[in-house]
């Protein structure tokens, strides 16, 4: 379990998780639930493109998700971001269902783009995931304050003279970066459960802003180990185990944050007898 | 006259198939996509076709029907929804995503089955992104009466559900029931969207869910207009995208055509960008002289 090829996937798993759980938190903190599945999801066709005419799927990968975080800002800026979001995923999903009609790319490639295929991962991708990887963690430290301050509270960010657009097209760049690293090898659709999950969790269980932080990163580590070692196990999909241990991880996290309040409240109703 | 319509367009049986239940979709989900866009559940609609397809592809490995896989799916995505906090406008997209994270996580070990159990290829294609040319003719009337149950209940409600989707205030001061007519409207749409994206695919649905009515609000201010535009440009859509896709099989020296999503959703995209345009939107809606 710990030799071979599961080295890599360990090694590119914790690296996964470590940025999902840090650029997650900021998913989950400004609502943008729907741009970190409209990303990774649409840009799957770009890499679809680049099988097409031969080139290296990171590139097809990087041009569509960037073109998708630029887009989806820009036009989010004249019209109903969740609606403009929509039509920009399926109009990549139309162009990848294009770009697929025209090779003959194999079930097997597409059922990997989308689901990944973190257990045969090489030697040679560790490289460039770990680059981007980094790229995303200085431009989250960059951004840092920008970010909680346009998420938390708006009007300071704007008195400030911070402007949101720009902090919301900036981020949807950083998603666009994390997307490109993460969608070969963990797949367009678990990478945004790492992104939800663990953040929503982290976030139930404190309301402290750098402790559910790491909190968040915590739990997508430990999601991510435990269905490494379960799809070892039983060969089923590394997805559905990242999927099934965040549920569980958000479903704990509700449970504790109810029992909290209720516990506050009981507590606190002799004072106002 | 071939230019325009490749020899056999009229008398070909699937594109007969294609015209009838893509124009009953988007006339559907034109509808319901006016109400979605605009209390804000883009996000939603969207989860629900891939929520829908998870239940597509555990049926593929019960041997279940598909279209029960795809409706009872959607509809316990959006009861589940509506559990976490659909109402609440900042944890809904949460809620809409955590849904959807389980269903995908479901479809990959699903479709994982799948393959392993039975060699049959093109499963995850067809499920992920169906197509409008291989249906089967039987499948209209069933389309054609389930579209009728989600017009009709959008009907029933429409009234409570256009006051609270515009201000809930003011509706929940009339004594709406909010979340009874969140609810309903919620098991409307996944009804909606699980049965278009097994007539049409996942990404055709969420494309005339969204873009027909995006257009029409930004093309018009009065909500009945938006429903008629909306309706409109989806059935236009629909009928050019069939027709450029059968015609698209002459164009290619190879005869590979393009798929008929592509064109769609590409129609769909370009009305929505050329709607957004300055020069239109002061024709269709001359500003006002500013009188002191």
């Amino acid at each position: 379990m710990f030799s071979g090829f599961m080295v890599n996937a360990w090694l590119i798993g914790t690296i996964v998780a470590v940025v999902a759980g840090i650029v997650g938190f900021f998913v989950v903190l400004r609502g943008a639930a729907f741009p970190a599945h409209a990303i990774p999801n649409g840009a799957f066709a770009g890499a679809a493109g680049a099988n097409l005419i031969g080139l290296n799927p990171l590139i097809g990968l990087g041009v569509f998700s960037l073109g998708a975080a630029l887009g989806i800002g820009r036009l989010a800026r004249r019209g109903r971001a969740d609606a403009v979001t929509a039509l920009a995923l399926v109009m990549m999903l139309a162009l990848g269902a294009a770009f697929l009609s025209q090779s003959t790319e194999y079930e097997p490639e597409i059922f990997s783009l989308l689901f990944g295929e973190i257990l045969g991962v090489s030697r040679g991708q560790l490289v460039p995931v770990a680059v981007l990887a980094l790229v995303c963690v200085v431009a989250i430290g960059v951004l840092y304050r920008r970010l909680l301050l346009t998420s938390i509270a708006p009007e300071v960010a704007a008195a400030v003279g911070l402007n949101p657009a720009r902090i919301e097209t900036m981020f949807l760049v950083v998603i666009a970066c994390a997307t490109t690293m993460t969608v070969p090898v963990v797949g367009a659709l678990l990478i945004f459960t790492l992104m939800i999950g663990p953040p929503a969790a982290a976030r139930s269980f404190t309301d402290r802003t750098a402790l559910a932080l790491w909190s968040s990163v915590a739990i997508a580590l430990v999601t991510v180990w435990v269905a490494l070692a379960c799809s070892y196990q039983t060969n089923w999909p590394v997805g559905f185990f990242v999927s099934v241990v965040s549920a569980a991880f958000f479903v704990a996290g509700r449970v504790y944050a109810w029992w909290r309040h209720s516990r506050a409240t009981t507590d606190r109703a002799p004072l106002v007898a | 006259m071939s230019w325009i319509v490749e020899p056999g367009f009229f008398s070909n049986g699937p594109v007969h198939v294609a015209l009838i239940v893509g124009a009953v979709s988007a006339v559907v989900s034109a509808v319901v996509g006016v109400v979605v866009v605009v209390r804000g559940q883009a996000f939603a609609g969207h989860a629900l076709t891939d929520v829908a397809t998870t239940g597509g592809s555990a049926s593929f490995y019960y041997g279940v029907a598909p279209v029960i896989g795809f409706l009872a799916a959607g509809v316990l995505g959006a009861g589940a929804m509506d559990l976490i906090g659909v109402q609440r406008l900042r944890g809904r997209d949460l809620a809409t995503g955590i849904v959807l994270s389980v269903a995908t996580g479901l479809a990959a070990l699903f479709l994982y089955l799948d393959a392993t159990r039975s060699a049959t290829t093109g499963a995850t294609q067809q499920i992920l992104f169906g197509s409008i040319f291989t249906l089967d003719s039987s499948t209209i009337p069933l389309v054609a009466a389930m579209s009728a149950v989600t017009l009709g209940v959008i009907a029933v409600i429409y009234r409570p559900l256009l006051m609270s989707s515009l201000s809930a205030e003011l509706a929940a001061a009339r004594g709406i029931a909010l979340r009874a007519v969140g609810l309903a409207f919620m098991l409307a749409l996944a009804i909606a969207v699980g049965l278009s994206s097994i007539a049409i695919g996942s990404i055709l649905s969420t494309a005339l869910l969204i873009g027909p009515a995006a257009t029409a609000l930004r093309v018009t201010r009065r909500l009945r207009g938006a429903f008629v535009v909306a309706v409109a440009l989806g059935v236009g859509a629909t009928w050019l995208g069939v027709l450029l896709a059968y015609n698209s099989y002459y164009w290619f020296p190879s005869s590979q055509g393009l798929p008929v999503s592509f064109f769609i959703v590409a129609l769909v995209f370009l009305a929505y960008l050329v709607s957004g345009s300055s020069t239109l939107r002061r024709l269709l809606r001359p500003r006002r002289e500013v009188t002191v």
